[in-house]
């Protein structure tokens, strides 16, 4: 075998690797370089990786060469391969922009543990994302949520370590609930395969142990994955964490979360027992109509932007439940499209807030008065990401919004798209308060900002330009979000 | 059978107490209650009717299921972990608020409405 086959575990590999070495140096400046070295090289494996995936199909992976079901095995399909790409892309990205933020939020000796914090967090949920196995899912989970506890923790203000012990209480509950609901289905599979899973399991699946096994797992993804109403712990968690632990997690986590619950759902379950014998699509709809309406309100009275946008996650959150409820292919499509969309615009609002918070040293609403004209290039970012939030045409928001109104369409459901048209506008008025104070307020005499320094904009406007980019070639993101569905929905019965 | 009884006990009532306790050491002892729990939940579904701990030997043809025993195994550092990341974190919530009482900082934190620095 060449290096070449072992790509689907050098993606793991190379940030659990590197998460130890950083801690090793005392000098935050290393541990970047090693922490960053190790985001792209990861990026580039997981590129070669999407490409082999593309012309060959699935990609297997054996670890120790030992077989499945015996052995655990890696297995990234299309929708996998492109989540990978994106969590490392996002990851790389993040890492870019994060050395003078993090040297402004965090004290000098901690620097180093909170790259190698990063790091770990980095390789959960790659992890998450292509193994084939249902408990190493559970422990790729841990190791990305136990690593996101102490970097939540790292924030500057002290409600950050509230933020991150009420995280840690409903994380574990909701991680316990997973490895229950794997217990269940181990029971009446006797396999921890996936895909083997998903071959036995339609004959046992009129049981209440499968019945049980499959409400633990979705209350525990549903926490994970910030489902209205289990998202208590996301906003303050969004809020205090550091500017680049916000970007990562607001980003990544959740999607990754989202991932798994589907890959269940459809790839373990079926869609037939999943949103059919189990009334789960009813429960995604109501929950997620309920998550769009209260978050967007919520987030509409938030004094403290990052509270704003982490509120606003929820109700992103909320459509692409709604999608997955609508269990038709357009429907889950649009979910999957959303899924890849929001991880673009909140990776690039909340960098941006990262900027304004180590030029300005607030994110509340009040300090972006006249920011517009002294920080022109972070403001326009957040416009046009905000712009891809709220849907408008152009943006990357704007397709998978449309794809979502079309699938209620499809299904007759015209009051859900007149509610998605309603979440959108109160987008448009958190966003637009953002944008009021910096373009039409006033600075206060006397105060000089400087517009964030290029290291920091970079990586913002790659993903700000990814936004339009997908806003206006949708062959890609469409073409390959029915493509994965298509393969998910036909994988069973 | 009485094994599950034991799980669905101990879960629930590790659960209350996560729920009911406003002391935050005392919330952390409710959680490793109820991780420890599942671990009984799947050593009891390891277990075969009849059944040898899983060694090979002679003249034994039944074994319990190894593989739940290995998974626990897991689980178990997996738990150890997350209470020891949860007792740091009240100690560094000691240190910060000067209580480890869910309501005393409930009242810390609506009382400010700025950014109040840790000492970094």
């Amino acid at each position: 075998m060449s290096l070449f086959d072992h790509l689907p575990i050098l993606v793991v590999l190379i940030p659990l690797l590197a998460a130890p070495i950083c801690s090793l140096f005392r000098h935050g400046i290393v541990a970047n370089r090693i922490a960053l070295a190790a985001a792209w090289t990861t990026f580039g494996v997981a590129i070669l990786l999407l490409k082999e995936i593309l012309s060959n199909g699935t990609v297997r992976y054996q670890l120790g060469g030992w077989e499945p079901p015996w052995g655990i095995e890696y297995r990234i399909d299309i929708l996998g391969g492109y989540v990978l790409l994106i969590v490392t892309a996002i990851a790389a990205l993040v890492l870019s922009f994060a050395r003078r933020s993090i040297e402004s939020e965090i004290a000098k000796r901690r620097v180093a543990i909170f790259y190698a914090a990063f790091l770990l967090c980095f390789a959960g949920l790659v992890g998450m994302t292509i193994t084939g196995d249902a408990f190493n899912v559970f422990v790729f989970l841990e190791i990305s949520s136990l690593s996101s506890y102490a970097l939540i923790s790292m924030g500057k203000d002290r409600r950050a370590l509230s933020a991150a012990f009420q995280y840690l209480i409903m994380g574990s509950i909701g991680a316990t609930f997973i490895l229950i609901g794997i217990g269940f289905l181990y029971m009446m599979t006797g396999t921890l395969n996936m895909d083997d899973m998903a071959r036995i399991l339609p004959d046992v699946a009129e049981t209440r142990a499968i019945r049980v096994g499959f409400a633990f797992l979705t209350v525990g993804f549903g926490l994970k994955l910030a489902l209205f109403p289990l998202h208590l712990w996301l906003p303050n968690a969004y809020a205090y964490a550091p500017s680049a632990v916000s970007a990562f997690l607001a980003a990544t986590a959740t999607k990754v979360a989202i991932y798994c619950l589907l890959r269940f759902l459809l790839g373990i379950f079926g869609v037939g027992f999943s949103l059919g014998v189990m009334p789960f699509d009813m429960i995604l709809i109501a929950l997620g109509c309920a998550g769009i309406l209260s978050s967007s309100l919520v987030a509409i009275f938030q004094k403290n932007v990052k509270r704003m946008l982490a509120y606003s996650s929820v109700a992103q959150v909320g459509y692409i439940a709604l999608g997955i409820g609508i269990a038709t292919q357009t429907g889950i499509s649009a979910a999957v499209m959303h899924m890849f969309n929001h991880a673009m615009m909140k990776g690039a609002l909340f960098m941006a807030l990262g900027a304004v918070m180590y030029r300005v040293g607030s994110v509340r609403i009040e300090s972006f008065q006249g920011l517009g004209r002294q920080m022109p290039m972070t403001m326009a970012a957040i416009a046009i990401a905000g712009m891809s939030l709220i849907g408008i045409p152009g943006t990357a928001g704007f397709i998978s919004k449309w794809y979502l109104v079309t699938a209620t369409l499809e299904v007759g459901m015209w009051p859900f798209a007149l509610l998605i048209l309603i979440g959108s506008f109160m987008a448009l008025i958190y966003i637009g308060r953002i944008l009021e104070a910096a373009y039409f307020g006033t600075a206060k005499p006397g105060i000089v900002v400087q517009e964030a320094p290029i290291g920091m904009l970079v990586p913002i406007w790659v993903l700000v330009a990814a936004n339009i980019y997908f806003g206006l070639h949708t062959e890609l993101t469409a073409g390959l979000a029915n493509q994965a569905t298509a393969a998910l929905m036909e994988a069973l019965p | 059978m009485y094994n599950y009884w034991l799980v669905v006990f101990l879960m629930m009532a590790g659960f209350y107490v996560v729920i009911s306790q406003g002391n935050l050491v005392k919330k952390v002892i409710g959680l490793g209650m109820f991780q420890t729990s599942v671990f009984i939940l799947y050593i009891s579904m390891g277990k075969v009717a009849g059944g040898a701990a899983p060694i090979v030997t002679e003249g034994v043809e039944v074994y319990s299921n190894p593989v739940p025993h290995v998974l626990m195994l897991t689980a178990i550092v997996v738990g150890v972990a997350t209470t020891s990341v949860g007792l740091a974190l009240v100690i560094r919530i000691h240190e910060a608020y000067g209580s480890v009482e869910e309501d005393d900082i409930q009242l810390l934190d609506n009382s400010v409405d700025d950014f109040q620095e840790v000492d970094l």
